[in-house]
């Protein structure tokens, strides 16, 4: 599956400075459907080169980075439960630096 | 506190007419107004509000970008390019005023002196100074920050584990230093920095972000990062904590510490030198620890000092004090 990630507020210091990642994800198995949650697992095994503690807490990112899937908040469409789909852009910035 | 809400009291919303109003138009149109920013997201996107309503309203506001130049190679020089852009791009004039002109040091160069403990009180102090200065050289008569409401949550947090009970009962205000000769304003106060960052994402706004090299301040991160632990949990929680610092009220038994000024160099303190002045003396003497928590000289090196100062009433020392005032 085709996705575009970008990386914002500091975060892709973590990716090699690289701001936009254009990306082929394929979901665990041919049945379920690719969500936030894979993704994010995809993203920190693949793409994040250090500090993978500033991206992400537990299963989920690091409370403070916000994350916009196709330009919407990914807490009104689920979260981690968020689907996605060929095409998608997964944006995330983090909020996490001074004032 | 108590004096804002008097001074306010006389104007009363316009559309209700019963309660004290919340938000007010500039009346003069000649107000001078500066914005001081890191050039993050929040005074970026205060700066361009700002422009943006004074254009959009012709409120006639005369605006400055100030900005301080910490010295501190690879981070701060790439953030200026930013507000360099800023300067173009929204049609301000902006001003730099550098620790190494005011204090004659820069943050490498105190680091290299004192290592990477406690840098981030003197980063804190001396900036604070160095707006106000930079403001004084501006002749502006009123200075606007982006602080925001995690930062002011934040701050409360603090505060209350410091016990700094005379910064615990100003820090909520959304403008300090009334009677001084430039107030200061936070009017992102209740804005939530999720919603500035969007804001800024959406719009497109040039802002520069980097976690300084210098390492931020690891008190200060770990009520930053409980906030937004909170914040995940219960998004209001932000500003109930906001609102439990402007209920907080003082015994009127205890002892405040009183404001005068510094007798070096006329700023305003509660001891005899201010913070800045003994933190310089310090750097000149090469005794960078004058100042830090209890300090005796030469001999005591690290946190010792600073915990045991911490206990006790440390009313003028804060560590990292960019954000509060």
């Amino acid at each position: 599956m085709q996705l575009t990630l970008e990386f914002g507020g500091g975060l892709e210091l973590l990716c090699d400075s690289v701001k936009i990642h254009n990306v082929d994800v394929s979901p665990n198995n041919e049945v379920d459907k690719l969500t936030m949650k894979d993704l994010l697992v995809w993203v920190r095994a693949n793409l994040i080169k250090e500090r993978p503690e500033m991206f992400m807490k537990d299963d989920s990112v690091r409370p403070g980075v916000l994350v916009l899937v196709n330009d919407c908040d990914w807490e009104l469409s689920g979260q981690l439960d968020t689907p996605l789909e060929e095409k998608d852009v997964v944006v995330f910035i983090s909020t996490l630096h001074g004032g | 506190m108590a004096e804002n809400h008097k001074k306010a009291a006389g104007r009363l919303c316009y559309l209700c007419n019963q309660r004290r109003a919340a938000l007010k138009r500039p009346k003069t149109l000649e107000q001078f107004v500066i914005m001081f920013g890191l050039f993050v997201a929040d005074s970026t996107v205060l700066a361009y509000v700002l422009s943006e309503l004074n254009r959009r309203h012709n409120y006639g506001l005369d605006l400055f970008l100030l900005s301080v130049d910490e010295g501190i190679t690879g981070y701060r020089d790439d953030s200026l390019e930013t507000v360099k852009r800023n300067e173009i791009q929204y049609g301000l004039p902006l001003k730099i005023v550098s620790y190494k002109d005011l204090y004659g040091w820069t943050m490498d160069e105190i680091v290299k002196m004192i290592g990477l403990k406690n840098n981030c009180t003197f980063c804190g102090v001396f900036r604070r100074q160095a707006l106000d200065r930079g403001a004084a050289l501006l002749k502006v008569d009123k200075l606007v920050t982006g602080h925001n409401a995690d930062d002011i949550a934040e701050t409360v947090l603090l505060n209350i584990l410091r016990g700094d009970i005379a910064r615990l009962s100003r820090c909520t205000s959304i403008t300090t230093g009334e009677d001084g000769p430039i107030p200061r304003c936070k009017p992102f106060k209740y804005t939530y920095e999720k919603e500035i960052v969007m804001y800024a994402y959406f719009k497109r706004l040039d802002y520069f972000s980097t976690e300084c090299i210098y390492s931020p301040n690891a008190y200060r991160g770990f009520a930053r990062e409980f906030i937004k632990d909170l914040e995940r949990m219960r998004p209001r929680a932000i500003l109930d904590i906001i609102k439990s610092g402007e209920d907080f009220r003082i015994s009127t038994s205890t002892k405040m510490p009183e404001q005068g000024t510094c007798e070096r160099c006329g700023y305003i303190s509660s001891q005899k030198w201010c913070k800045a002045c003994v933190l310089l003396e310090g750097l000149n003497k090469g005794l960078p620890k004058l100042g830090i928590g209890r300090s005796r000289g030469l001999d005591n090196n690290h946190w010792k000092d600073v915990k045991q100062s911490n206990g006790t009433k440390n009313i003028e020392g804060k560590q990292c004090g960019s954000l509060d005032f």
